[in-house]
């Protein structure tokens, strides 16, 4: 919905309580911002995390002030589900350092949709494999831009993909299109979650095993 | 665009921390935690403080209150911290932990029905 007024802030009703992630992966320029715009329902939000690569158990500023501090930037909207539930929607760069950080942002997330670049296809590739790592669920969206249509073969063999993780594609600048992304991916979770059936109490087990 | 601390020197947030750049070990406050205004700024409150209490007379979530600071969210976590253990604030966490991946399906069914409706 868009606010006619310059109050960019549209709080959240009283009864609000529980909030949900959802993370938009990707490469530079590759539309992550453009999505979580087409969906948000207030003008996504700009902020950053601060943590020294090694990890939890530094707790000294003199270390923190050291050269190892890994810094990344991020942004966010946010889509009000109904009287209690808000999703959170991250745009979140793909890059390297940037992984140190997902456990500390992004644990408990509900899942991730990589987008994709078709013309920079190579950019997306670490990403997937970080997001295996994680055992986080995820789906593959395509941005169109337009450039040379390739065929889904091509697209999950470049990116070497599990036949099981959808692959869509997309124009995240539609809100329609981008809720599509989404819902897409909610359902994924969903089979993910019916294949492990009534033994989903042994939650030990990673979901990339389920995947493959 | 504004980023948020990074053109700050370190000396200002460890000063707004006073001096902590951590929170408790178990810090409770999850992205998406929802924190709440349990009572109104008062006089000589540190104006972090204010503005939180302010920003929070309605549920907001932990990364918008960091946003809306321009602080990175970790130095918006302590302050948070703080806050609530002077009773300050309230914090509605996440509701069901997703385990490995596997959310409750109830959540994943309402996520569904929400998105559906948008």
């Amino acid at each position: 919905m868009d606010s006619a007024t310059s109050d960019a802030r549209a709080p959240l009703g009283a009864t609000a309580d529980n909030g949900l992630k959802i993370v938009v992966v990707g490469g530079f320029g590759v539309g992550k911002t453009t999505m979580v715009r087409s969906v948000s329902e207030i003008r996504p939000l700009n902020t950053e995390e601060t943590m020294t690569q090694a990890g939890e158990s530094v707790d000294d500023i003199s270390e923190v002030r050291g050269k190892t501090a890994t810094t990344v930037a991020f942004d966010f909207g946010r889509i009000s589900l109904d009287t209690r539930n808000v999703l959170y929607l991250f745009g979140a760069p793909g890059q390297e350092r940037f992984w140190f950080l997902w456990d500390r942002l992004f644990s408990g997330t509900l899942g991730a949709v990589v987008l994709v670049d078709t013309r920079r296809i190579d950019d997306s590739w670490y990403a997937i494999d970080r997001l295996e790592h994680h055992g986080t669920p995820f789906i593959v969206a395509c941005n169109d831009f337009g450039g040379h249509p390739h065929t889904p073969q091509q697209i999950r063999e470049a990116l070497d993909l599990d036949p099981h993780v959808p692959l869509v594609d997309c124009d995240a600048r539609s809100r329609e299109s981008s809720k599509r992304v989404l819902i897409t991916l909610v359902e994924h979770i969903q089979s993910l979650y019916a294949a492990k059936g009534a033994g989903g109490a042994e939650a030990a087990e990673p979901v990339e095993e389920l995947i493959r | 665009m504004s980023r948020p601390g990074r053109d700050d020197a370190p000396d200002r947030l460890y000063t707004l921390t006073g001096g902590r750049s951590r929170s408790a070990p178990d810090t409770p406050f999850d992205l998406v935690t929802l924190v709440v205004a349990e009572c109104d700024p008062v006089p000589g409150m540190q104006s972090e403080h204010t503005a939180i209490l302010r920003l929070c007379a309605r549920p907001t979530a932990v990364v918008e209150v960091a946003a809306e600071l321009g602080l990175p969210v970790s130095i918006t976590r302590i302050l948070l911290s703080d806050l609530l253990a002077a009773g300050r604030v309230s914090a509605r966490h996440p509701r069901k932990a997703v385990h490995n991946g596997i959310p409750d399906p109830d959540i994943l069914e309402q996520v569904l029905v929400g998105l559906r409706n948008l």
